[in-house]
C-alpha cells in the first residue's frame, strides 16, 4: 500500500481493474471496523461497559437489595455475577446493536455497504463478529472483576458458551428487527428504555422471587430472565445445562431472527 | 463485450406510490466516455442513477449496466461499479483515511489509498472524523470512496454539490483523469458550466423523461439560434445589411446604436458583417458573438431555470 512509486497521478493511474476482495478479508475488515467504532463511542462503553461493572461492584459490595445469600459479599457476588453477564449481552447484542445499526441506515451506510463488494449477508456476518468482539472483552472485565470480589463460578463452561451464544441470537434479532423498522429516534429511545426494564424486570440485579407470582410467571418468558436464570443455574448452582431456559432463547433467537429477515428495511 | 454500451437504460418507469419519479426513459452511455444527467431537482435523475446501482426495481422497462442486470446480476456488477451517493453513507465517527482505507480493502486492486488522499487534498483531515469534516471535505471523501476500487464505471450524483471553486476543479480534473484511463462516468448535476466542461455527452432530463441528448456542442447548435451584437452610429440600413447576409438571419436596432443579429453565427457570417461595415464605412465600437449555453438549451426545452 505504501508504494510511492504510484503516488503520482499521471496515465493509468486509474484504469480499470475491477474486482472484490477474498470475501473472508471484507467480512473480517468490516467486523474489524465496527469493532474500532463500537470501543471508540462513548455512549456505547457507557452502556455496555461502565453501567454493567458499576451495577457489579455496587449491589456486590453494598446491600442495596435483598439479594439472596446477601449475609455475606461472595454470596451477593455469586447471585450478581450471572445475572451482570446476561445484562452485558443485552447491552451489547440489543441495545448497543440496534441503536448503531439504527443510525447507520439513517446516515445511508448500509445503503453504500450495499454498493460495494461486500454482501448483506457478508455485512451481518461482520456485524455479529464485531458484538461477539465486544462480549468476549465484557465477560473478561466482567469476569475479573467479580473473580476479585470473592466470586467462585461452578459448572460447564461449554453450557455458559451455549446460553450465552442463544442470548446473543435471541437480542441481536430484536436489536436489528428494531433498527431495520423504525426511525433512528424511535430507535434510540426505545433500545435504551427496553434495555432499562430488562435490568430491573429480567433477574439481573433483582431476584424474579420478589416479584408477585403472576407477574414473576410472565417475566420468566423473556429472553433476559432466561439467560440470566440459566447463567445462575450454572454457574452459582452448578447445574447442568438448563434445557428450559436453552429452548426460551432458541425460540426468541428463530422468530427474532426470522421477523428481522422479513421486515429489515435498509433505506 | 466491449462493443456493447456501459449503460443501457430502455423505456424506464419508477413510481413511487402515485409520483412516477421516471417516466418511459432511454439512456445510453457509451464506454469510456463522460456522460452527464442533467436536470431540475424531481427531474428523476437520482431515481435513475440508482435503478442503474441496483438500489430500486424498475417498474417497467430494462436496465443493463456493462452488460448485467442491476438487481439479478448484483454480485456479479458490485465490484465493476463505482458509487458516489447524493449524500451521506459514511459513519459518523470513522475518520477519513481510516473510510477510504476500509473502502479499498473490500477490492482486490484499489488505489494507492496515500495517494488518493494527497490528490483530494483531504492529507490534511486523514484522522478528522467524517462528522468533523467540513461539506467539501465530506463530498471529496465520498468521491475517492467511489474511485478506489479502480471500477470501470462510476456513478457521481451530483458530485461537486457543495464544493468550492477550487475543489470543483480538482474534482472536475480527477473526472477527465479517469476518462483518460479509460474508466466510464456516468454524473448527474444541476450545474451546466458542468455539463459542458466534462461531458461526451448530455442527457437533459425533464419529468421523468429524457427531453433532449447529444454532445454538448450539438445540443447548443440545434434549437437555439445565437446572437451577435454590434455597435455603431445610429440609423444604419439593417435592409441593406441583410442582403448580404444568408436568409434566416434576422436584424434590429433595439437601441439607437445598437445591432442585433441572430441565425446561424459562424465564422463567414461575421466576416461579411465586418465587410459590410467596411464597405459601409462604419467602424463598430464594439462587436461581440454570444454563443448559445446549455443553460439557455434547458431553459428553451422547458421553460424552467434549471437550479430552483
Amino acid at each position: 500500500m505504501n508504494t510511492k512509486t504510484t503516488r503520482t497521478t499521471g496515465h493509468g493511474t486509474y484504469s480499470p481493474r475491477p474486482g472484490a476482495a477474498p470475501l473472508s478479508r471484507m467480512i473480517a475488515a468490516q467486523a474489524a471496523l465496527e469493532t474500532r467504532l463500537l470501543l471508540r463511542h462513548g455512549e456505547q462503553l457507557l452502556l455496555t461497559i461502565v453501567i454493567p461493572t458499576l451495577l457489579l461492584v455496587l449491589f456486590g459490595t453494598v446491600d442495596v437489595v435483598d439479594l439472596p445469600g446477601a449475609d455475606d459479599g461472595a454470596g451477593r457476588v455469586d447471585f450478581l455475577a450471572p445475572g451482570v453477564l446476561a445484562l452485558a449481552v443485552l447491552s451489547t447484542a440489543f441495545t448497543g446493536q440496534a441503536i448503531s445499526t439504527g443510525f447507520e441506515r439513517r446516515y445511508g451506510v448500509l445503503k453504500r455497504l450495499g454498493a460495494s463488494p461486500l454482501p448483506r449477508w457478508g455485512l451481518m456476518t461482520a456485524k455479529t463478529c464485531a458484538v461477539l468482539a465486544i462480549e468476549v472483552l465484557q465477560v473478561a472485565l466482567l469476569s475479573s472483576v467479580a473473580l476479585a470480589l470473592g466470586w467462585s463460578p461452578h459448572g460447564d463452561p461449554l453450557s455458559v458458551v451455549l446460553l450465552l451464544a442463544a442470548g446473543t441470537a435471541a437480542f441481536s434479532g430484536l436489536g436489528l428487527l428494531m433498527a431495520g423498522t423504525l426511525r433512528a429516534e424511535a430507535t434510540l429511545a426505545g433500545a435504551n428504555l427496553v434495555f432499562l426494564l430488562l435490568l430491573v424486570g429480567g433477574g439481573v440485579v433483582v431476584p424474579l422471587e420478589k416479584f408477585p407470582a403472576p407477574v414473576r410467571d410472565v417475566l420468566e418468558w423473556l429472553p433476559i430472565s432466561a439467560l440470566s436464570e440459566g447463567l445462575r443455574d450454572v454457574l452459582r448452582d452448578g447445574a447442568g445445562m438448563p434445557w428450559g431456559n436453552l429452548a426460551v432463547l432458541t425460540v426468541w433467537a428463530v422468530a427474532g431472527l426470522a421477523a428481522a429477515a422479513r421486515f429489515f428495511r435498509w433505506e | 463485450m466491449r462493443d456493447t454500451a456501459a449503460v443501457e437504460v430502455t423505456g424506464l418507469v419508477k413510481r413511487y406510490g402515485d409520483r412516477t419519479a421516471v417516466n418511459g426513459l432511454d439512456l445510453t452511455v457509451r464506454r469510456g466516455t463522460v456522460t452527464a444527467v442533467l436536470g431540475p431537482n424531481g427531474a428523476g435523475k437520482t431515481t435513475t442513477i440508482e435503478t442503474c446501482e441496483g438500489y430500486r426495481r424498475p417498474d417497467a422497462g430494462t436496465v443493463r449496466v456493462l452488460g448485467l442486470d442491476p438487481i439479478s446480476d448484483a454480485t456479479a456488477l458490485r465490484p465493476r461499479i463505482g458509487v458516489m451517493l447524493q449524500s451521506g453513507g459514511i459513519y459518523p465517527t470513522v475518520r477519513a483515511a481510516e473510510m477510504l482505507r476500509h473502502t479499498a480493502a473490500l477490492h482486490a486492486h484499489p488505489l494507492d489509498v496515500d495517494a488518493l488522499i494527497e490528490r483530494l487534498g483531504l492529507d490534511g483531515c486523514g484522522r478528522t472524523p467524517y462528522r468533523r469534516l467540513s461539506g467539501g471535505q465530506q463530498q471529496r471523501l465520498a468521491l475517492a470512496m467511489a474511485v478506489v476500487g479502480r471500477p470501470e464505471l462510476v456513478f457521481l450524483d451530483e458530485p461537486t454539490a457543495g464544493l468550492d471553486p477550487q475543489a470543483r476543479r480538482s474534482a472536475w480534473d480527477l473526472v477527465r483523469e479517469l476518462r483518460a484511463d479509460g474508466v466510464t462516468v456516468v454524473l448527474s448535476t444541476h450545474f451546466m458550466d458542468e455539463a459542458e466542461e466534462l461531458s461526451d455527452d448530455v442527457a437533459i432530463i425533464d419529468a421523468g423523461r429524457v427531453i433532449a441528448r447529444g454532445s454538448p456542442e450539438e445540443l447548443c447548435r440545434g434549437g437555439a439560434e445565437n446572437t451577435l451584437r454590434f455597435t455603431g452610429r445610429p440609423g444604419l440600413d439593417l435592409r441593406s445589411l441583410l442582403k448580404a447576409l444568408p436568409s434566416g438571419t434576422a436584424a434590429a436596432e433595439p437601441v439607437p446604436g445598437s445591432y442585433r443579429l441572430t441565425g446561424a453565427v459562424d465564422p463567414r457570417l461575421l466576416a461579411t458583417v465586418t465587410s459590410w461595415c467596411a464597405q459601409n464605412g462604419v467602424m463598430p465600437d464594439s462587436i461581440s458573438v454570444e454563443r448559445h449555453t446549455l443553460e439557455d438549451v434547458f431553459l428553451e426545452l422547458t421553460g424552467k431555470e434549471l437550479r430552483s
